[in-house]
C-alpha cells in the first residue's frame, strides 16, 4: 500500500491510455509523458504499460506500507526517500514505513512514479488510467488526496540499485503541417514556425493553450466535426493556438495547422506553464525516423537493462 | 487527394483521414459507418473515428507506408456497401421540458413554450456519430423551426443530463460541462457507464425520441 500524506495539485494515476473507444466520445487519457513512463516501469521490471502516478506539481509525500521497489523518471522534483537523495531515472529499494517526498519540479513539469508489480486498480474499458473529466479509471475516478490507500500488486524488493541517463528536453518542438495549414496566408504560416510560444496557465491534461502573435485564418467558416488526436495544434477563432493533449474531447472542428510529431509529444508534457515553446517543421519522414530512433532508445533501455 | 467528393490526408505520421464535401447527409453518415466497421480489425489500424461525414483512421506502426493506406479508404469509398451496418433502435429519452433557456428558445423562434416543447417531442432524431464526451450524440433531425442560436457567452457549467438546442442542433449533455447551448430540459436516463457493455446508451445510427417525464410515468 501507498499511503498519500502530500497530494501535490494533480497527482493521478495513469498508464499508456485508453485507445479503442474515441468512436464513444471516450478520451485516451494516460501518461502525458509515456516516454518517462515507460522508462519508469521497466526500471522496475515492469512491463511498459503498467500503470504508475503521474504527478504534476509538488509538493507530495507517500509513505510506503510494504517492502518494494520504486523508480522515478520525468521531470527533477528534488526528490527524497526519508531525506537521502533520489535521482530521475534510478531505481531504488524502499522498505515498509519509508517516506518518498517529491518537492517542486526543478526543470520540467511532470514525474513519474513506478513501483515494482504495479500499482492494484481495476481495468476499466482495457485501461487503469484515470479518466479525469468524465470521473472513472484510476483511483476512483479522481485526482489523489490526502488519506487515499493506495493498494500496490505482489511487489518485488530488487535491492541492485540501476540507473540511466533519460532523454534530454528542448524547447523545439517538430510539427508536421496540418490538413488546414495552405487555408492560412503565408505570413502567418511563417509566423507560426517563428513565434516563441508562451505557455499559458490555462493549459492542463487536455491540451496546451498558447500565447502569441494572433494567426488569422482565410476561411471563417466552422467545420464540421472530425476526429482529433494528441498531437493536433488546433487555431480557434481567437488566433491562439491550442496543443491537444491525452485527455483531448475526441472529436473538434477548429482549423488544425499543425500536428506535433509522436515523437515529441513527451516534449510538450515537460513545457513549464509560463516558458515558451517553438515548434520546428518537419515531414513525414522525418517524423518517421524521429520515432524509429525514439523506439531504439527505448530498445537500448529494456536491452541495456538486461531485461 | 480529392476524389469523387472527398478529400483524402494524413494528419501527422499516424492517422489518415477521409473527409466528405459538405453539406453533411445521413446517406453518407452510413457509408462512412460501413467503412469504418471493414476497418476496424485491420491490422494496421489502431481505432477509427467517425465524425460528421469524415472518418479519422489512427495508424499504428505496422503501417510503414501511411500514403499507401490513403488509396485503401479511396478503394472503400468508390466501393458500393453491400449492406449498411449502423444500427436502427429507437432510444426514448425522458426528459423534463423546464429548461432555463426554453423562454429564449420560444422567443427566438416566435413560438409558444408549450409549441416549442411539442415540436421537440414530435421530432425524430438520428445519431450520426458521438464525441464530445463520452455518449455525448451528434444528432441530426431537429425541426427547423426550433434552430436558436447559441448563447453568446457560454455558461461556466452546464449540469449533466441538460437537452440543449445549438444552433440546429439538439444534443443531450452526459457531464457539467462548459456550454452555450439553450437548455430546454433535462434527462435523469444515464447516456455513459463504463461498467456496462456497451457503455454508452446512443450507439451511431440509432433514432433518438424525447418523450415528456410526465407521460414516461
Amino acid at each position: 500500500m501507498i499511503e498519500v500524506i502530500k497530494c501535490g495539485v494533480l497527482t493521478t494515476l495513469q498508464d499508456l491510455g485508453r485507445p479503442g473507444f474515441r468512436y464513444l466520445g471516450i478520451s485516451h487519457a494516460g501518461a502525458l509523458d509515456t516516454v518517462a513512463l515507460s522508462i519508469a516501469n521497466r526500471l522496475v521490471n515492469n512491463p511498459i504499460h503498467y500503470v504508475g502516478v503521474e504527478i504534476t506539481l509538488g509538493p507530495v509525500e507517500f509513505l510506503f506500507t510494504i517492502n518494494t521497489s520504486i523508480a522515478l523518471t520525468g521531470a527533477d522534483f528534488e526528490s527524497s526517500l526519508d531525506n537521502m537523495p533520489v535521482w530521475p531515472g534510478w531505481r531504488i529499494p524502499v522498505r515498509a514505513g519509508q517516506r518518498l517526498k517529491l518537492n517542486a519540479a526543478k526543470d520540467g513539469m511532470r514525474a513519474y512514479l513506478a513501483v515494482s508489480g504495479g500499482i492494484n486498480v481495476e481495468l476499466v474499458l482495457g485501461s487503469r488510467s484515470t479518466d479525469l473529466k468524465s470521473g472513472f479509471g484510476g483511483w476512483q475516478g479522481r485526482a489523489l488526496q490526502v488519506g487515499d490507500r493506495i493498494p500496490l500488486a505482489c511487489s518485488d524488493m530488487l535491492t541492485k540499485r540501476i540507473g540511466l541517463k533519460l532523454p534530454e528536453w528542448t524547447s523545439k518542438i517538430r510539427a508536421i503541417p496540418g490538413p488546414e495549414y495552405n487555408q492560412f496566408a503565408e505570413q502567418e504560416q511563417q509566423q507560426f514556425w517563428r513565434t516563441e510560444w508562451k505557455i499559458t496557465p490555462e493549459s492542463n491534461r487536455m491540451g496546451y493553450r498558447l500565447l502569441g502573435k494572433q494567426l488569422l485564418h482565410n476561411e471563417q467558416l466552422d467545420k464540421l466535426s472530425h476526429g482529433v488526436i494528441p498531437g493536433i495544434v488546433q487555431v480557434p477563432p481567437n488566433g491562439q493556438p491550442i496543443v491537444l493533449l491525452a485527455d483531448a474531447q475526441t472529436t473538434g472542428g477548429y482549423p488544425r495547422i499543425a500536428v506535433v510529431i509522436k515523437a515529441d509529444l513527451w516534449k510538450i508534457a515537460q513545457a513549464r506553464l509560463g516558458a515558451s515553446l517553438r515548434f520546428e517543421l518537419c515531414n513525414h519522414k522525418q517524423a518517421q525516423i524521429a520515432h524509429k530512433e525514439l523506439a531504439l532508445y527505448m530498445n537500448k533501455i529494456v536491452c541495456g537493462l538486461g531485461l | 487527394m480529392e476524389y469523387k467528393n472527398a478529400r483524402f490526408y494524413l494528419l501527422g505520421e499516424h492517422a489518415a483521414v477521409l473527409e466528405s464535401f459538405p453539406p453533411a447527409s445521413w446517406e453518407c453518415q452510413q457509408k462512412i459507418g460501413w467503412i469504418a466497421s471493414k476497418l476496424t480489425n485491420h491490422p494496421f489500424v489502431t481505432e477509427v473515428v467517425p465524425g460528421m461525414n469524415s472518418l479519422t483512421v489512427l495508424l499504428n506502426n505496422e503501417c510503414a507506408d501511411p500514403d499507401s493506406f490513403l488509396e485503401k479508404l479511396k478503394e472503400f469509398w468508390q466501393s458500393d456497401p453491400s449492406f449498411l451496418s449502423l444500427s436502427s433502435r429507437t432510444i426514448t429519452i425522458p426528459v423534463e421540458y423546464e429548461g432555463q433557456d426554453l423562454e429564449r428558445v420560444a422567443n427566438h423562434t416566435g413560438l409558444e413554450i408549450d409549441q416549442v416543447i411539442a415540436l421537440h417531442i414530435q421530432a425524430e432524431y438520428r445519431v450520426y456519430f458521438l464525441g464530445f464526451q463520452p455518449g455525448f450524440a451528434y444528432m441530426g433531425g431537429l425541426p427547423l423551426t426550433l434552430a436558436t442560436p447559441r448563447l453568446a457567452e457560454p455558461r461556466l457549467s452546464v449540469p449533466a443530463g441538460s437537452v440543449g438546442i445549438g444552433g440546429n442542433q439538439t444534443g443531450i449533455y452526459p457531464f457539467a460541462t462548459p456550454g452555450g447551448w439553450n437548455i430546454i430540459g433535462r434527462t435523469a436516463i444515464k447516456l455513459f457507464d463504463p461498467y456496462q457493455t456497451p457503455p454508452t446508451l446512443l450507439q451511431p445510427g440509432d433514432l433518438v425520441r424525447f418523450v415528456p417525464m410526465a407521460e414516461h410515468k
